[in-house]
């Protein structure tokens, strides 16, 4: 084939599709809304929510997970393409971490010593590290199909971010049902179930997402 | 016109500045993967087959290109990133030339006559229908109406199988197929 025919056929290829952008905000859009729906589905809210929204515990969990998700989401759409080496957004993938060590510290300083074990342990550990991983599915393969459009330079790294996406996403929903407030047992199982689905976006990126 | 105006125009729709782009782009591949081939120390015999998949590439890609952003440091990593694969495919360490398109004189090699490239090839692993409509188009020049007319097929049928034979394309110069 020479050149030139490739080239005049490839100018016959359908006109564009949607600009890359605008597909991840749609995927992120409807994969928050698909885990929604699943989360209404499974377990819902708990009953005290309205009670629980007013204590600081509680609201810090969805302060974290979004601030993941939201900062991943921002780094995500740049390892889309194949020329940025190095998203400006990286450095706040520090913001999460960096909160719910400062949380963790905080509730060190204020809760006595023997309740930092029960409080770590929690209740439904099990539980929170299934439901975490299963309401991050449906975000998580909507990320990974827009970024399969994309052209990333490195797909497990890409994948494994994404996963921070589908995790913070995911651990949101379940922070509204879930019962362990303590950031003790946010920064362990909570960060284990959102650390698995990020392993998993890594695995499935750098099979998927080559080109 | 710049080649970021061509490519935005190219990616309004207007297909007689896309190809004008790519037309643009050819020579300049040419001699960036030549180039390359020969630093992996691999002949520089079949560099076309690499121009062709880095302008595959590109076609495919082209929706990840930023259109406020500038267009050769997206170039420059669409090449390279396909260079560095074909070197891997062959067992080389991708040693591609730091520098890219951009700092490469645009001498301009003749286009090679490649009856027998690596493209034409992989377009006869295609399945049935795609392989039927990307050779129309593609090897024999058909337009999508002709290619329609002459299948059977409803234009936008032919083009969905064109796009879909053209992403198949890719995968099969990745997976390595013909080597």
């Amino acid at each position: 084939m020479k050149t030139d025919d490739l080239i005049a056929s490839l100018a016959t290829d359908a006109p564009m599709q949607r600009p890359l952008r605008r597909l991840f905000a749609a995927a992120a859009i409807l994969g928050v809304l698909f885990g929604f729906i699943l989360f209404m589905l499974t377990l819902g809210p708990r009953p005290d929510i309205h009670q629980a929204m007013h204590t600081m515990r509680f609201d810090f969990k969805f302060v974290v997970t979004i601030v993941l998700a939201v900062s991943a989401f921002f780094v995500v759409r740049d390892m889309a393409r194949p020329e940025v080496t190095r998203s400006p957004f990286r450095p706040l993938l520090w913001a999460a971490p960096v909160l719910l060590i400062l949380a963790v510290a905080l509730e060190l300083m204020v809760v006595p010593q023997d309740q930092w074990m029960p409080r770590l342990i929690g209740h439904n550990m099990r539980f929170c590290t299934t439901m975490i991983p299963l309401f991050a599915l449906a975000p998580l393969a909507l990320m990974l199909w827009v970024l399969r459009r994309g052209a990333p330079q490195n797909p497990a790294r890409a994948g494994a971010v994404a996963g921070l996406v589908a995790g913070g996403i995911g651990a949101a929903l379940y922070a509204a049902h879930c019962f362990d407030d303590s950031p003790l047992f946010v920064a362990t199982w909570y960060t284990l179930a959102i650390a698995f689905i990020a392993g998993v976006g890594a695995l499935l990126g750098s099979r998927f997402l080559r080109w | 016109m710049a080649w970021a105006e061509l490519m935005r125009a190219g990616l309004a729709g207007n297909a007689a500045a896309y190809r004008e782009l790519l037309e643009a782009i050819a020579p300049r591949l040419r001699k960036f993967a030549a180039n390359g081939l020969l630093r992996a120390g691999v002949g520089n015999a079949d560099a076309e087959d690499v121009v062709q998949e880095i302008l595959l590439a590109i076609h495919l890609k082209r929706q990840t290109w930023m259109q406020d952003q500038p267009f050769l440091p997206w170039l420059n990593a669409i090449a390279r990133h396909k260079l560095i694969d074909v070197l891997r495919r062959r067992g080389r360490r991708g040693e591609v030339p730091i520098e890219g398109l951009i700092e490469i004189l645009p001498d301009e090699p003749p286009a090679p006559e490649t009856s027998h490239s690596e493209l034409n090839k992989l377009v006869s692993r295609l399945d049935g229908k795609q392989q039927t409509v990307v050779s129309s188009i593609s090897l024999d020049g058909n337009s999508i109406r002709d290619t329609a007319a002459k299948l059977g097929m409803s234009e936008g049928a032919v083009r969905v199988a064109f796009h879909r034979g053209l992403k198949k394309l890719a995968e099969l110069y990745r997976a390595g197929e013909t080597a």
